[in-house]
C-alpha cells in the first residue's frame, strides 16, 4: 500500500460507487453518514479502547517508536489541548477578540507534526495550532493573531511553518509551488528528500485553489503531502455538502494515491504521515490524506454550533477522544503512571499559566507598524503618508 | 419581461422599529415572497441563517430549494449564480465576509460584468451579490476590508451601499429587481446595532436605487460619504455644530453609477468638500468623486477636494483599526484644513 502505484489504481470498494447512475441527494447522504465511522479503509492503530491493532502496511512507520516517543506524544497532545482551552479562556474574558479552538483534532496535528523533518516545511490553514507546536512556536506566538496585535510573528522561514492562511485554499497552491521549488533545487530523490505538508479542511476542498493546487503539485510530481483535516464540518455545513465520495478518493482523480487516517489516532496519523513524506522525499508525490477526526469544539468563539448539529454527535465523538485512548494505552501496558500522568498535568498548568500571564502582558501595537513592511523596497508615498498621519496624532500627545 | 414590482406588505404589515440586520432579512424575505425566482445562496445562509444571521429562517421558511447552503467555493457561488440567471432565476448571493470575495473575483468581472454586452443584450444577468464590508468589529485579517472600488472601476456592474435599516430594507429588494447585476454593500458593524434601529414603513415608497440623498443640511463645508462612513460623517456634522460650523452631510448610496447631482449641487453652494471613505484612497471612490467635482464645480470650489480614507496599507491587526478608519476628529481635521485653506 506505500507504494504510489496500488494508490494510482485502487480497488473499488464499498461506498458511493463514482460509476453509477447519479444517487440522489438523499442516497448519497445516507451513504456518508453511513461511513461516518470512517469506512473500512481507515488506517487506525490504536483504537477508541486504547487496543493496538496491526497493521501490516503501516506498523512499519512507527516500529521505532519506544515508550519514551510514545509518552511524548501523549504529552504533546495534552499540552496543545492545554493551550487551546486557554486561549478558549481568555478569550471569553475578553483577552483575545477572537479563537479558533482545535479541540478533537490534536492527534491528527501532532502526529503530522511529528512526522515532519526540521528541513520540511509546513503551509497551514488557521486552525493548525498542534502544527505549531511541533514546529517549535510556543503558543504565545499564535495569541497576537487572535488579540489582533499581529498576523503572526513567528518566523515562518526559520521554523519552515508558513504564516496562517485564513482565506480558504490559498495556501494549498501557495505550498505546490514550494514544493515544486523544492524539487527544482533537486532536494527530493532519497532517504535524505525534502517535503512538503499543506494544511486545510473538508470545506476547504471544494475551493479552486485546492482543486488547482492538486493539479499542480500532480504535474510537477511535487514532493507535496496534502493534509486534509476532516472534522466533519466546515462551520455549519457537513461535509456532504463538499463531495459525493470520501476525500481522499478525490486523489485518484487527480493522478496520485489518497488515503484515510483515524485522525483521533495519534500513532496512525504519525506513521500514514511518514509514509506519505517518505513517498514525496523520493520523488513519488505528491499524496493526500484525509484525517477523519471531528471540531469538538465551536468554529470560532463567535460560533454556536447548537443551531446546526446535535448534541449526540459530539458525545459520540467523546468517545474516540484522541488523547484518552493513548493514556489508557500506556497506563494499561505499564508505560505510565499515575506520577507520569500528574507530572504532565502539572508541566500544562505551568505552561498555561505562562501563556496567561503572557497574554496579559501582550503591549499594543505601536500606530506606525500598519506602515511597515508593505513594500520591500521603500515607498515614498506611502512613507509621507505616515509621516503626515504621525504628526497628525503628535497633535493630540502621546506616543505612536 | 419587466420584472414584478415590490409586493406590498405580507410579512411586515406594519410600522416596525428594526435593526439593519433585520431589515435586511425582511427585505430579502419580501423579494422571495414577491418573485418566486428569487434564490438566496452562500456559505451558512440555510441552517444557521449566515454568519451574521441576515438570512436567518429563510431557509426554514422557503425551503433548501430557494435558500441554498453551497459548497465552500466563491468563484463556484458567482460562477454558478451567473448559469441561474442565464435560466431566469435572480440569485442573491452572500459572500461571508469583504475579503472573501476575490476568489469569485473573475467570474465577477470577467461575466457577471459583460455577459449583457457579450451577447448584444441578448442575456441579462439579474443577479446580486452581497458583501458585508468595512471593520470596526476587531476582527482578524480579510474581515474589514472596503474592496468597492474594485467593482466600481469594472463596467458593466452596480455598486450601491447602505448607510442605514430603512435604506437596507428597500434597496435590497430594489437591487433584487433590478436587471443587472448589482454588488450590494452592507456595513457589517451596524448590522445588529439597536442605536440604530429605525422605523420601517413597508407601506411607504421607497427613494430610486441608484440616486444619492443629502442627509443633513448644511452650508458650511459637505461631507460625502457611504456605508459605514455616513455615521461617521454625520456625527462629524454633530460636533461641528457646536464650532459653529454647519456641515452638509450626503450619503451617495450609489457607487456606480455615480449619482453626482446632489454633490454639485452641495458643493456650488458650500465650495468645499471633504470626502469620508474606509478604503484605501489610492484610484478609490474618492478619487473618482475629487475628480469629477474639480471638473463641475471648478470655479465654485473654495477649497482643494479633501479625502479622509484608510491608508493605503493591508487593513491592519484590530488593535491598529481604530487608527485606520476615518473617525471624526480626522474628519473635522480636514474640514478645518480645508476651511484654512
Ligand atoms: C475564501 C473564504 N471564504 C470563506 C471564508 C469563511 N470561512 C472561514 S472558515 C470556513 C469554513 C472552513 O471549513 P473547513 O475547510 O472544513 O475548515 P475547518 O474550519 O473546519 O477547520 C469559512 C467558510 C474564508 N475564510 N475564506
Ligand atoms: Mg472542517
Amino acid at each position: 500500500m506505500s507504494s504510489a502505484e496500488q494508490w494510482t489504481h485502487p480497488e473499488p470498494r464499498e461506498g458511493p460507487a463514482a460509476t453509477a447512475a447519479a444517487p440522489t441527494a438523499e442516497q448519497v447522504i445516507a451513504g456518508l453518514r453511513a461511513t461516518s465511522e470512517g469506512g473500512p479503509e481507515l488506517v487506525q492503530l490504536l483504537t477508541p479502547e486504547g487496543e493496538r491493532v496491526e497493521n501490516p502496511e503501516f506498523d512499519r512507520y512507527v516500529a521505532d517508536i519506544t515508550d519514551e516517543d510514545l509518552r511524548g506524544l501523549y504529552r504533546d497532545m495534552v499540552l496543545v489541548r492545554r493551550a487551546d482551552r486557554e486561549s478558549n479562556a481568555l478569550q471569553r474574558q475578553g483577552q483575545l477578540g477572537i479563537w479558533v479552538p482545535l479541540l478533537g483534532q490534536e492527534a491528527a496535528q501532532v502526529g503530522a507534526g511529528r512526522a515532519l523533518r526540521p528541513t520540511d516545511m509546513v503551509f497551514p490553514s488557521y486552525r493548525e495550532h498542534g502544527v505549531a507546536w511541533c514546529r517549535g512556536i510556543k503558543p504565545e506566538e499564535l495569541l497576537g493573531i487572535f488579540r489582533g496585535t499581529d498576523n503572526g510573528t513567528w518566523d515562518s522561514v526559520a521554523h519552515r511553518f508558513h504564516p496562517y492562511t485564513i482565506v480558504i485554499g490559498n495556501q494549498v497552491l501557495n505550498a505546490a509551488g514550494y514544493a515544486m521549488g523544492q524539487r527544482f533545487e533537486g532536494k527530493v530523490g532519497d532517504d535524505d528528500g525534502e517535503a512538503t505538508m499543506c494544511f486545510f479542511g473538508d470545506g476547504a476542498t471544494s475551493q479552486g485553489d485546492v482543486h488547482e493546487g492538486f493539479v499542480w503539485a500532480a504535474v510537477y510530481d511535487a514532493p507535496l503531502v496534502f493534509f486534509c483535516q476532516n472534522n466533519q464540518w466546515a462551520i455549519s455545513e457537513p461535509t456532504e455538502r463538499q463531495s459525493r465520495l470520501p476525500l481522499y478518493q478525490r486523489a485518484r482523480g487527480y493522478g496520485f494515491p489518497g488515503i484515510r487516517v483515524d485522525g483521533n489516532d495519534v500513532l496512525a496519523s504519525l506513521a500514514v504521515s511518514r509514509w506519505a513524506l517518505d513517498e514525496c522525499r523520493h520523488g513519488n508525490g505528491p499524496v493526500l490524506i484525509e484525517a477523519f477526526t471531528y471540531r469538538m469544539d465551536a468554529h470560532t468563539t463567535t460560533d454556536d454550533p447548537t443551531r446546526y448539529r446535535l448534541s449526540d454527535e459530539l458525545e459520540a465523538w467523546k468517545l474516540k477522544d484522541p488523547i484518552e485512548r493513548v493514556r489508557v494505552h500506556l497506563v494499561r501496558h505499564g508505560m505510565a503512571d499515575q506520577d507520569y500522568l500528574d507530572s504532565v498535568q502539572a508541566d500544562a498548568d505551568k505552561m498555561a499559566a505562562e501563556l496567561r500571564e503572557y497574554c496579559f502582558n501582550m503591549p499594543d501595537p505601536p500606530v506606525r507598524q500598519m506602515f511597515d513592511n508593505v513594500y520591500a523596497e521603500p515607498s515614498p508615498v506611502l512613507d509621507a503618508q505616515r509621516d503626515e498621519f504621525l504628526a497628525y496624532l503628535s497633535a493630540f500627545g502621546g506616543e505612536h | 419581461m419587466a420584472a414584478p414590482a415590490i409586493n406590498k406588505p405580507q410579512t411586515a404589515p406594519a410600522v416596525q422599529s428594526l435593526t439593519m440586520g433585520k431589515a435586511l432579512n425582511l427585505g430579502l424575505r419580501a423579494a422571495m415572497e414577491a418573485d418566486p425566482k428569487v434564490l438566496v445562496m452562500g456559505e451558512d445562509v440555510g441552517k444557521l441563517g449566515g454568519v451574521f444571521r441576515i438570512t436567518d429562517g429563510l431557509q426554514k421558511d422557503f425551503g433548501e430549494h430557494r435558500v441554498l447552503d453551497t459548497p465552500l467555493a466563491e468563484s463556484g457561488i458567482i460562477g454558478a449564480a451567473v448559469g441561474l440567471a442565464v435560466r431566469g432565476f435572480r440569485p442573491v448571493c452572500e459572500i461571508q465576509f469583504d475579503g472573501f470575495v476575490f476568489p469569485g473575483f473573475d467570474q465577477i468581472v470577467s461575466q457577471v460584468a459583460k455577459l449583457h454586452t457579450r451577447t448584444q443584450g441578448r442575456v441579462k444577468v439579474p443577479m446580486v451579490i452581497r458583501i458585508p464590508f468595512g471593520g470596526g468589529i476587531g476582527a482578524v485579517e480579510h474581515h474589514s476590508e472596503s474592496p468597492e472600488s474594485y467593482f466600481a472601476h469594472t463596467a458593466g456592474l452596480k455598486v450601491v451601499a447602505c448607510s442605514n435599516a430603512v435604506d437596507a430594507y428597500w434597496m435590497i429588494q430594489q437591487a433584487i429587481r433590478c436587471d443587472d447585476p448589482v454588488l450590494f454593500f452592507e456595513p457589517k458593524r451596524y448590522y445588529h446595532s439597536a442605536a440604530m434601529k429605525a422605523e420601517i414603513d413597508p407601506a411607504a415608497t421607497p427613494d430610486p436605487l441608484f440616486a444619492s440623498r443629502v442627509v443633513r443640511t448644511g452650508t458650511t463645508a459637505t461631507l460625502v460619504a457611504y456605508g459605514p462612513s455616513v455615521k461617521v460623517a454625520m456625527d462629524a456634522a454633530t460636533a461641528a455644530e457646536e464650532d459653529g460650523h454647519s456641515l452638509e452631510v450626503i450619503d451617495l448610496r450609489t457607487l456606480s453609477p455615480l449619482d453626482l447631482g446632489p454633490v454639485f449641487e452641495s458643493v456650488r453652494k458650500t465650495g468645499r468638500m471633504v470626502v469620508v471613505s474606509e478604503s484605501p484612497s489610492e484610484s478609490s471612490i474618492g478619487s473618482e468623486l475629487a475628480a469629477r467635482v474639480q471638473q463641475e464645480c471648478f470655479y465654485s470650489l473654495e477649497a482643494p477636494v479633501l479625502r479622509v480614507h484608510g491608508f493605503d496599507v493591508p487593513y491592519p491587526p484590530a488593535k491598529l483599526e481604530e487608527h485606520f478608519l476615518p473617525d471624526l476628529d480626522r474628519v473635522l481635521d480636514a474640514v478645518d484644513r480645508s476651511l484654512a485653506w
